[in-house]
């Protein structure tokens, strides 16, 4: 199964909307939303069945028996994520739920055993199987760790569909440990993009990235028509790092109409709509076609 | 004051709204918190810039007197750690620098070293200095950056503004721990509206008082101020969607800065929000 990414970098460049015209427009069997600080996809994607919802647990935390402290203030010394409040005054010794990354040093360094490490519930994650197979997710609020949800999202996709030709999966913005975990194993990232200084810069640390792993990449500019110039700064910008440029998409109020109303841009017929066929057309060629790179180059899958 | 610029959705204009309510103020710190991405500095085009790394802790092992016990990679919950070929290995990029290896081995041959991962830079524009952080490509976490940028603003220098990274996660959390006020931005859109609906918890969550900005406002509904309305959520400022601001902004110009209309509209929201931190704080005290 051959696995496209979309990302950006830059958030709100069309990430979303890319991707679920192109699941749309391939009638996709397998599909993911590895934005899980801020799914989105399945407000376009309507899903006849309820998803089967399973909880996820992220790192451990840390907790306290306070009738075993001693208040040694040990724990406090050594935690390098400031997760212990400390017992000055009348304020008991306590993990603070957000601060603590389960890293167990609080745990080993208490000199009588009044700390374990408990599992906590970091997010949900969501599956739909019906026609296709959507996997999703969402963290909970403040939550580190979204990295391992994104591998757990793809893990779920994979783990009930496997012979489906392509799965889309909708990326999230950044650079950091969600974008990492979710480029892992992908055959090819389509960075959408638009011309805007953010925008450009946005997509150059995003393409420095994704360089690191070992998969095609192919640039879309949406929104292209806001500001020309920019425009040709990035197409001249994928010629000379041999990127190639898989289209254009016009700024299009009825995108954002479509979106309102739960739809896909190819659901309505709008400028967007149009444009974005071409996107995915030349995007399946690069995809598909006959992968020059030597085995085993893919350190990571 | 200390406001915290927040959204939820990329893209919906915390760097614009963060920008140029900084350029608007008579005298601003900007702090880019937004370290996967930053974009702030490239606007402002500050001046006189110095920068800093940012470094963590990674262990380092001397081979010497490691005799392969494996209690550290026992230990480390990040699985960093691995004792291979009788050589202990150490994957840098997944450690978390929590110190708890060195700690306990008991041969006391495992020592910490510093690694790079990003840059503080510190640079002036105008009447605004200008804090940014970045982190370098292919790290995986801004946290220890956002820790350190937000431990250095400097007191005394006007209003302080926190360009927050998208998301509700912890990189968020950690970048409006500190901060006095929130102001969320939204676009009108459904998207815009459910991730709106998640910064909301947040700041909930963490007891922040909070008003929203709406940007790229249209003709027409507008699911995010039908939001705030339900949940009687201050209206801080609307910013139409117009192609004037649209262009200035995606050329990088500050709006507040090239014309007298936007400075007008960024002032007048500068004035709501400072009116809004000024409430909190007397209730909070």
């Amino acid at each position: 199964m051959q696995q496209l990414l979309i990302l950006s970098g830059k958030g709100g460049t069309g990430k979303t909307t890319v991707a679920s015209a192109f699941i749309k427009l391939l009638h996709a069997r397998a599909y993911a939303d590895c934005d899980v600080d801020a799914p989105n996809l399945h407000l376009v994607m309507s899903q006849h069945d309820e998803p089967k919802s399973t909880d996820y647990y992220g790192m451990p935390k840390a907790e306290i028996d306070l009738d075993l402290c001693i208040r040694c203030d040990l724990c406090r010394q050594n935690c390098r994520f400031d997760a212990i409040n400390s017992g000055i005054g009348n304020i008991e010794y306590a993990v603070d739920f957000h601060a603590c990354e389960g890293c167990g040093v609080c745990e080993v360094i208490c000199p009588v055993e009044a700390i374990k490490l408990k599992p906590a519930i970091a997010g949900e994650l969501m599956l739909y199987v019906g026609e296709a197979v959507f996997s999703t997710a969402q963290l909970k609020m403040g939550s580190g760790t979204s990295g391992m949800l994104v591998t757990e999202v793809k893990k779920q996709m994979t783990s009930v569909i496997n012979d489906a030709d392509i799965a889309i999966i909708d990326g999230s913005p950044g650079i950091g440990c969600p974008v990492i975990a979710s480029l892992s194993g992908v055959d090819m990232v389509l960075i959408v993009t638009e011309p805007s200084v953010s925008g450009i810069s946005d997509m150059e640390r995003i393409i420095k990235t994704a360089q690191q792993f070992q998969t095609k990449i192919a640039v879309c500019i949406n929104k292209y028509d806001t500001n020309l110039g920019n425009t040709r700064k990035i197409e001249s910008f994928c010629q000379v790092m041999q990127l190639p440029l898989t289209g254009m998409i016009p700024y299009d109020p009825e995108a954002v109409k479509a979106v309102n109303n739960s739809q896909s841009i190819v659901d309505i017929n709008c400028p967007s709509g149009q444009a974005v066929r071409e996107v995915l057309r030349q995007t399946m060629q690069i995809l598909l076609a006959p992968d020059d790179r030597k085995d085993g180059a893919r350190w990571i899958k | 004051m200390k406001t915290a610029v927040l959204s939820g959705k990329g893209g919906t204009g915390k760097t614009l709204v963060s920008v140029n309510l900084a350029a608007a103020s008579e005298e601003a710190v900007y702090i880019d918190c937004d370290v996967e991405e930053p974009n702030g500095y490239l606007f402002f085009k500050p001046e006189k810039v110095v920068a800093e790394n940012v470094t963590v802790k990674i262990p380092l092992a001397d081979e010497g007197l490691c005799d392969g016990c494996r209690k550290c990679t026992d230990f480390c919950k990040f699985n960093a750690l691995a004792y291979i070929n009788e050589k202990l290995l150490v994957f840098n990029e997944v450690c978390h620098s929590c110190g708890g290896c060195v700690l306990i081995c008991p041969q006391k041959a495992l020592t910490e070293r510093d690694k790079t991962i990003g840059e503080i830079q510190k640079g002036v524009s105008e009447q605004v200095q200008v804090i940014t952080g970045i982190l370098n490509t292919g790290e995986a976490s801004g946290i220890p950056i956002i820790k350190n940028l937000l431990q250095r603003i400097p007191s005394g220098h006007g209003d302080i503004f926190i360009d927050c990274p998208p998301g509700s996660a912890c990189i968020v959390m950690e970048s409006i721990k500190d901060a006095d006020y929130c102001v969320l931005v939204a676009e009108p859109t459904l998207f815009g509206v459910h991730n709106l609906s998640l910064v909301h918890d947040l700041v909930k969550l963490f007891g922040k008082p909070h008003g929203v900005v709406l940007n790229k406002c249209l003709e027409g509904d507008n699911p995010s101020e039908k939001y705030c309305e339900e949940n009687n959520i201050k209206i801080l400022g609307k910013i139409p969607y117009d192609n004037e601001l649209g262009t200035l902004n995606s050329n990088g110009l500050i709006a507040a800065r090239e014309s007298e209309k936007y400075r007008g509209i960024f002032a007048a929201l500068l004035q709501v929000v400072t009116g809004e931190v000024r409430n909190a704080t007397i209730i909070d005290s």
